[in-house]
């Protein structure tokens, strides 16, 4: 089935079966690896994606009933290629990885709740992060590196404010 | 590519949805797949054609009726936890939907999904199931209702008629007077199925007295069940009045054992969650 994939603004027209997840679609039909397969079956979070604003697990979508979604991959996450945006530079900074497979799925999980909630408790990031397993970092580091980049986020914005932008 | 090979179809209306479920008895409804997608990924189901309702406006909303507050089936339980419909007609409901899963599965999940899946750890149809929600269906073009306890069975196993598809489901509104609810779970991780789980309303009247008491319990059986703690009205809802309703309501629990807890840990993890639940709608209600 012939489907188009709108992913960090680019479209992708790809030919699939119906089978294929939407996880699938992006490393295999898209070329865009950053997107770990873990479980394939909705457990790890591995998979985690940004679908119209949301987090959800790309293993447990279709491809085919992805058209039309604006649709965010880690590859997108970041403003310039070689840069880091300001989770993925926060998870750095407090040793947030340490094999990085549960990273990609940690980011946009953050980043979905960074994007409604930018001054989230603790509770609620462990709230926004329970569907992602981590096997080796821990999660204490990656709790502090959502909160290092909520608060770096809200304090640009200030500076933003304070210069009139 | 896990799942087996199957054909996959968006319907333009209701109509053609039900066309497509009932010509092919091996056809299945895909709504939010949180469920479904893991059991074709493990080819615990195989179906034929899967028929896709999540871009259907008329399964989509929550809207208030005479009849109570109708949620259409693939209204994604990310949508009904920010309802503020819900939150003021439906508190319990409200109260059990942020245990439902984590914020990726109720992104896509759905209400009606939820239901006719019948889990018998679902949040969602415990919920149903104490306030004695309705469930609609349309079989042959005509309507179909069932009540909670007539509809799950077994373990995901409900009397959805073959080849029919449910439209939507009706939770009662909130009865007039001071009205609390509560729900507790309890599980190895969050969000991962509970072993246990209770929901509980209860109305109080102007002087705090208790008018009436819901209670439910989830996760420990093959079904939610709804238990009768009606001895609770009248009463003032002291903690001694609580535990006494619970030990003679639960006395009878069917508990299963499995890998993750024994039936005697579940049926003291019912008791003391449905004291939490109750307690804590007594508060909501005060
Ligand atoms: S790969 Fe999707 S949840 Fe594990
Ligand atoms: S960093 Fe290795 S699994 Fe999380």
């Amino acid at each position: 089935m012939k489907t188009d994939l709108t992913v960090n603004g680019r479209t992708y027209g790809i030919d699939v079966e119906p089978r294929t997840t939407l996880l699938d679609a992006l490393r295999d039909g898209c070329g865009l690896k950053g997107t770990h397969a873990g479980c394939e079956h909705g457990v790890c979070g591995a998979c985690t994606v940004i679908v119209d604003g949301e987090a959800v697990r790309s293993c447990l979508m279709l491809a085919v009933q992805s058209d039309g979604l604006d649709i965010t991959t880690i590859e997108g996450v970041a403003p310039e290629r070689g840069e880091l945006d300001v989770i993925q530079d926060s998870f750095c900074e407090t040793h947030g990885m340490q094999c990085g497979y549960c990273t990609p799925g940690m980011v946009l999980a953050a980043k979905a709740l960074l994007g409604v909630n930018r001054e989230p408790t603790d509770e609620e990031i462990r709230d926004a992060i329970s569907g992602n397993i981590c096997r080796c970092t821990g999660y204490g580091q990656i709790v502090e590196a959502i909160r290092l980049a909520a608060k770096r986020l809200r304090e640009s914005n200030a500076l933003a404010m304070e210069a009139g932008e | 590519m896990k799942p087996a090979p199957f054909e996959y179809l968006r319907p333009a209306s209701v109509d053609e949805a039900c066309e497509a479920l009932a010509s092919d008895p091996d056809a299945r409804v895909l709504a939010g797949g949180q469920t479904l997608v893991p059991m074709l990924a493990m080819r615990l189901s195989r179906p034929s054609i899967l028929v896709d309702i999540t871009r259907l406006a008329d399964l989509q909303g929550i809207t208030e009726t005479a009849e109570g507050i109708e949620i259409a089936a693939a209204t994604r339980q990310a949508v009904a936890l920010k309802s503020d419909l819900i939150a003021r007609q439906v508190p319990l409901l409200a109260a059990a939907l942020p245990n439902v899963g984590h914020p990726p599965t109720r992104a896509r999940g759905t209400v009606g999904g939820s239901i006719a899946h019948g889990d018998p750890s679902a949040e969602i149809a415990l919920a149903a199931t104490i306030l004695n929600a309705r469930i609609v269906y349309i079989e042959d073009g005509e309507e179909v209702e069932f009540e909670p306890e007539d509809f799950f069975i077994g373990p995901t196993v409900t009397m959805a008629p073959m080849g029919g598809l449910m439209t939507r489901v009706i939770f009662p509104k909130k009865p007039a007077g001071r009205v609390g609810a509560g729900f507790h779970e309890i599980a190895s991780r969050r969000s991962d199925y509970a072993f246990a789980s209770a929901g509980a309303q209860v109305v109080l009247d102007d002087d705090g007295a208790c008018v009436q008491a819901l209670l439910g319990i989830g996760s420990v059986g093959d079904v939610p069940v709804a238990v009768d703690v009606s001895d609770l009205a009248g009463t003032r809802l002291t903690d001694d009045d609580l535990k006494g309703a619970i030990e003679a309501a639960l006395a009878d629990l069917d508990c299963v054992d499995d890998l993750h807890a024994t039936a005697t840990y579940r049926a003291r993890a019912a008791k003391r969650l449905a004291f939490q639940a109750l307690a804590t709608a007594r508060e909501n209600a005060a």
